[in-house]
């Protein structure tokens, strides 16, 4: 369980989340939606402190931590060992196979035997439609397979969650459709996720949960019908602004 | 003149196997690792009592590369022998010549790579520090195994342009009493009264050298670029 109370995070005085309170309960798929600028990759970003929030309580399994307090380097990378971050720009290594690149936290960070580490990346890459890649350089992938790839290399570690940051939005929809595809399996398997994203409809279909965020504060926090037909304004705005964006 | 040429040519090759490519390759190595640790420290995010340390650096960094190297090279071999300090070097530092060159050369290149290094760490986007720290690698482990591998390739060139104007700069090595090729042909000089043919001479073997150098650094270059080959999308 992650667990988030009265967290605040300021970018150079200017607040960029207020007073967020809110679970993201295991086993299931937490979609984070909201308006560009709303905090949303800020507030993905603090779960594994690649963000610094300057308060607030942080609670992971038996991790509980002060904000305002400094943060011991060894539970930062506790934490980053358990939660696995996907990026809009895949954020592969370049100079690494595609099957090196699944191993690489394996074998560096968790010092898994390396032959059990390789199976288990061929194994994750065929998982995701890639097994015939494993030899190929990030920069021979179209950004569909690139994004797949990344999607393996984090299930590679068994992360408690998997945080993903819009991670079909650079793509085009045919190569978008792959990847969802893949994410809604890796859902159906129970693996913890976060995602944010902009495909409501996409949200609707994976999500157990719903976090709406606007202007740094949370304005809806809870199941997903409810929210897609919710009666307030500004998300009612916000779901047909979205889907019509989608179509146009 | 065709003799002048086959009966020196054997004594300056000596003088820059003996002396001119130890030197430029003790003084290359030394001054990269320098340079490494240089770009380190003053890339670290360490604060407190780091700050002096790195202050020491920059210091470094800047006297090395605002003072002419033949001056540095004098400081270290005329100058530092009248440096007397009652307790450690009464007698002050007197250096053989050789010893001399290579501190110098390498404080030298260690300054001027210490830049290409750290500007070629600070190329690499931000995405890589964060996808490695993503996966929980240490800071140091984000470095070793993501990074500097990236950075290098970046650096590569323009290392390699400060390997070969270290083998020509090391003719100044000359004025310090250290007999590498340039010496040794100005002594030849001066026994045939041929300076035109002697000083061609031996800048002809400075061109090998660096000519050598050059198709090293594109086989490296090819080597090291090797996940960016023609045939990609450029999706990184
Ligand atoms: N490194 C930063 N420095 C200063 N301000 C920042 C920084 N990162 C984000 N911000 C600001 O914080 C606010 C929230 O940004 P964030 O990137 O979390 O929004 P978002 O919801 O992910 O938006 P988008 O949908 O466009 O990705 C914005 O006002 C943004 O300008
Ligand atoms: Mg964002």
């Amino acid at each position: 369980m992650l667990k988030l109370t009265s967290l605040n995070k300021t970018f150079s005085k200017q607040s960029a989340l207020t007073d967020i309170t809110t679970e993201f309960p295991e086993n299931q798929t937490t979609v984070l939606v909201g308006p560009s600028g709303a905090g949303k990759s800020t507030l993905l970003r603090s779960l594994n402190f690649l963000e610094r929030p300057e308060s607030g309580q942080y609670e992971f399994n038996e991790i509980n931590i002060d904000l305002s307090k400094p943060i011991a380097n060894k539970t930062i990378l506790s934490v980053r060992r358990q939660t696995e971050m996907v990026f809009q720009e895949y954020n592969l290594f370049p100079h690494l196979t595609v099957l090196k690149n699944v191993m690489e936290g394996p074998v560096q960070v968790l010092k898994q035997n390396k032959n059990k580490a390789r199976i288990e990346a061929l194994e994750l890459l065929k998982k995701v439609g890639l097994g015939d890649k494993a030899d190929s350089y990030p920069n021979q992938l179209s950004g569909g397979q690139a994004q797949r790839v990344a999607i393996a290399r984090s299930l590679a570690m068994h992360p408690d969650y998997i945080l993903l940051d819009e991670p079909t939005s650079a793509l085009d929809p045919e190569l978008e459709l792959e990847v969802l595809k893949v994410l809604l399996q890796i859902a159906k398997e129970k693996q913890s996720m976060i995602i944010v994203t902009h495909n409501l409809e996409f949200a609707r279909q994976v999500a157990d949960k719903v976090i709406f965020i606007e202007k740094g504060c949370i304005l809806y926090d809870g199941e997903v019908e409810p929210f897609f037909n919710s009666e307030n304004k500004r998300i009612k705005d916000f779901v047909s602004a979205m889907t019509f964006s989608s179509i146009a | 003149m065709w003799q002048i040429i086959t009966n020196s040519f054997p004594q300056l090759l000596a003088a820059g196997l003996k002396y001119t490519i130890p030197l430029t390759l003790i003084s290359f190595v030394l001054g990269l690792i320098l340079a490494l640790i240089t770009a380190l420290v003053r890339l670290s995010n360490q604060k407190g009592f780091f700050y002096i340390v790195k202050a020491i650096f920059r210091f470094y960094v800047w006297l090395f590369r605002s003072t002419p190297l033949l001056v540095q090279l004098f400081i270290v071999f005329f100058g530092l022998p009248y440096l007397k300090i009652k307790g450690i070097f009464p007698d002050g530092i007197k250096l053989e010549p050789m010893t001399a060159g290579i501190i110098t050369f390498s404080l030298n290149t260690g300054a001027y790579c210490s830049e290409t290094i750290r500007a070629s760490i600070l190329s690499i986007p931000e995405g890589q520090w964060e996808a490695a720290y993503s996966i929980g690698m240490t800071r140091a482990q984000a470095l070793r195994r993501i990074i500097l591998p990236q950075a290098l390739r970046v650096s590569l060139p323009p290392l390699s342009n400060s390997f070969i104007g270290l083998v020509k700069d090391t003719s100044l090595a000359a004025s310090i009493t250290i007999v590498e090729m340039f010496e040794v042909s100005q002594q030849i000089a001066a026994e045939n009264y041929q300076p035109l043919i002697m000083y061609s001479l031996v800048a002809l073997i400075y061109a090998i050298f660096c000519t050598v150098l050059s198709w090293l650094q594109g086989y490296l270059e090819k080597v090291t670029s090797r996940y960016i080959s023609a045939n990609g999308g450029g999706n990184v």
